[in-house]
């Protein structure tokens, strides 16, 4: 765990960057620091691995000030992931991931082999080890930076706007990538970004913090979306946090009705459209019900009779969900 | 142009005293000698300025002194005060070296895309690391430039030693001078000329052969 106790930072000669943040950050979680620009993130993020140090208040991992810690041992056991990648641009992508395990006294052979492997395990192919850096688009050198941090295999990870020089498509790669990489790893990670959907989409846990270095709320993304605590927080998440906060919760406690007429099935009994004056038109999609009430909700939307279908795992349609049997179930939900 | 002297064969016999070659090894000893003791103090001076940011106003100064110095003077007044000798000649060519060397160790220094040293202290390498490690590979472009022309400017202006009754090339200049052999100093001028060219050659050898490439795909 890793603990802010009443941390303070004043830059000299500029404001107060961090105001009496306090805070604590499940082991094995991710967390991710989220608020406009010039609000601190970055400041209380370096201030875990030393590299600021507080004016007043105290970092703690696992009970211990990283205060009284050496400052290179402590780095090298905590991987960071720096805004902009920071990779060495005289070094090739191989050796670059390999850095802290050499510092940590492995033959650069061993290094070699384990950041090998690490590359894999980013997504990128070996033809890519030998390149220097400069050889790199922005989002391979983002994995480069994240593979680096990962080498040493540390318990702790902290990634400053991780996935911001890419553009949305390949960021929507990455994050599916974290994703699946933290399920394996479960790995302690403090994460900082501007984006309100990434935090969403990545954070167990989000902190968001505002002008001044001020913790505005600290809550799961559901408790955000659901309860903002102010004006600040209910404008920082978003005008359609309604709609997006249907995206934690599965179709499976939605009420479905027995199929009607006018769906249209096949031999099989899976679905093919509605019936029309002009023929059968298209459902326009399904959900099972481990899919999202985002993705009913927005199926329900595009149906051209305003009604999604539910499948089985096998494709066979099992009931379906008029919108607004979908409203009521919210409303009911909601009380 | 008279190239007699040059292309005398009995100039060129290495046994001879004050042959072409002779002159010639004599003079690569004062550039080597002047080039590694001002590497050794200009260097680690410039590194710690331009690792730390401190003092980097005598960085600044020391290149602008440096290049207004005149190497002849200053000879001159080491030979007033030790005497005859390599020493004095030794002294004089050093602080030749050491301005361009200092200066450009700094600038180099400087010059780094500082996010790239924050990152090499981010993942825990202890400052000795991150100068040797980091800083220092990436500003070799930098710090090869001012050797080189450290290099170049000694070797021209070692022809000095002469004047204190030394060897080097300089005395085919000095010596053609006195007895009016115009001949010998155009060999002079032309050896001090197809020395430094090589030189240059082999220190952009060197630097290709020392510098990361990937600083090179970068540019
Ligand atoms: N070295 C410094 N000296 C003085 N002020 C600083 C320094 N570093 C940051 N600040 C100020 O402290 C505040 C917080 O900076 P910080 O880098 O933590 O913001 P951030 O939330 O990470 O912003 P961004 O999203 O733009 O990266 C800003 O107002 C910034 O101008
Ligand atoms: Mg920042």
């Amino acid at each position: 765990m890793i603990t802010f106790d009443d941390v303070v930072k004043v830059y000299p000669g500029g404001g107060t960057a961090v105001d009496h943040v306090s805070l604590e950050l499940a082991t094995g979680k991710t967390t991710v620091f989220v608020g406009p620009s010039g609000c601190g993130k970055t400041t209380s993020l370096r201030m875990i691995n030393r590299m600021i140090s507080p004016t007043s208040g105290r970092v703690l991992i696992d009970g211990k000030d990283v205060a009284g810690q050496d400052e290179a041992l402590l780095r090298r056991g905590i991987g960071y992931v720096i805004q902009h990648a920071g990779l060495f641009p005289h070094r090739t992508v191989l050796d670059n991931v390999a850095t802290v395990p050499v510092l940590l006294g492995k033959t650069r052979r061993e290094a070699r082999e384990a950041a090998m492997k690490l590359l894999e395990r980013v997504g990128l192919a070996a033809e890519f080890a030998q390149r220097y850096p400069a050889q790199l688009s922005g989002g391979q050198q983002q994995r480069v930076g994240v593979a680096r941090a990962l080498a040493a295999d540390p318990p702790i990870m902290l990634m400053d706007e991780p996935f911001s020089a890419v553009d949305p498509v390949v960021r929507e790669g990455l994050h599916r990538e974290f994703l699946r990489l933290q399920q394996e790893l479960g790995k302690t990670i403090v994460m900082v970004t501007h984006d309100i959907d990434e935090a969403i989409k990545l954070g167990d846990e989000v902190v968001i913090f505002r002008q001044g270095g001020v913790v505005a709320q600290v809550g799961t993304p559901q408790e955000l979306l659901a309860d903002p605590a102010d004006d600040f927080v209910a404008e920082f998440v978003g005008r359609d946090r309604g709609l997006r906060s249907l995206s934690f919760d599965t179709a499976a406690g939605l009420p479905v009705r027995p199929l009607p007429a006018e769906l249209v099935v096949d031999d099989a009994g899976r679905p093919l459209g509605w019936k029309s004056a002009d023929g059968v038109r298209p459902t326009g999609g399904t959900f099972t019900s481990a899919d999202t009430l985002r993705l009913v909700a927005d199926l329900a939307i595009l149906s051209p009779v305003g009604i999604a279908v539910r499948v089985d795992a096998d494709g066979v349609a099992d009931g379906i969900a008029p919108h607004h049997d979908l409203a009521d179930y919210l409303a009911a939900r909601r009380s | 142009m008279n190239l007699s002297y040059l292309f005398d064969a009995a100039h060129w016999d290495f046994s001879t005293s004050g042959s072409i070659p002779q002159l010639l090894l004599s003079h690569i000893w004062y550039v080597f000698l002047a080039l590694v003791i001002g590497t050794a103090i200009a260097l680690p001076i410039g590194l710690y300025i331009g690792h730390t940011g401190r003092g980097s106003f005598i960085a600044i100064n020391a290149g602008n002194a440096g290049r207004s110095l005149p190497t002849l003077g200053l000879l001159m007044l080491m030979v007033t005060l030790l005497g005859l000798g390599l020493l004095p000649v030794l002294i004089a060519l050093t602080v030749l070296v050491i301005p361009p060397i200092l200066t450009s160790a700094y600038a180099g220094l400087r010059s780094l895309d500082q996010r790239v040293v924050d990152a090499a202290r981010g993942v825990g390498m202890r400052p000795w690391q991150v100068l040797t490690r980091v800083e220092l590979p990436m500003a070799l472009p930098v710090l090869m430039s001012g050797f080189r022309s450290a290099a170049l400017q000694v070797v021209a202006t070692a022809t000095v030693a002469a004047a204190v009754g030394l060897g080097g090339l300089g005395r085919l200049l000095i010596d053609g001078l006195a007895v009016n052999d115009y001949s010998r100093v155009l060999a002079g001028a032309i050896v001090v000329a197809v020395l430094a060219v090589l030189l240059d050659l082999i220190l952009a050898l060197a630097q290709r052969w020392i510098i990361s490439p990937g600083l090179r795909a970068s540019r």
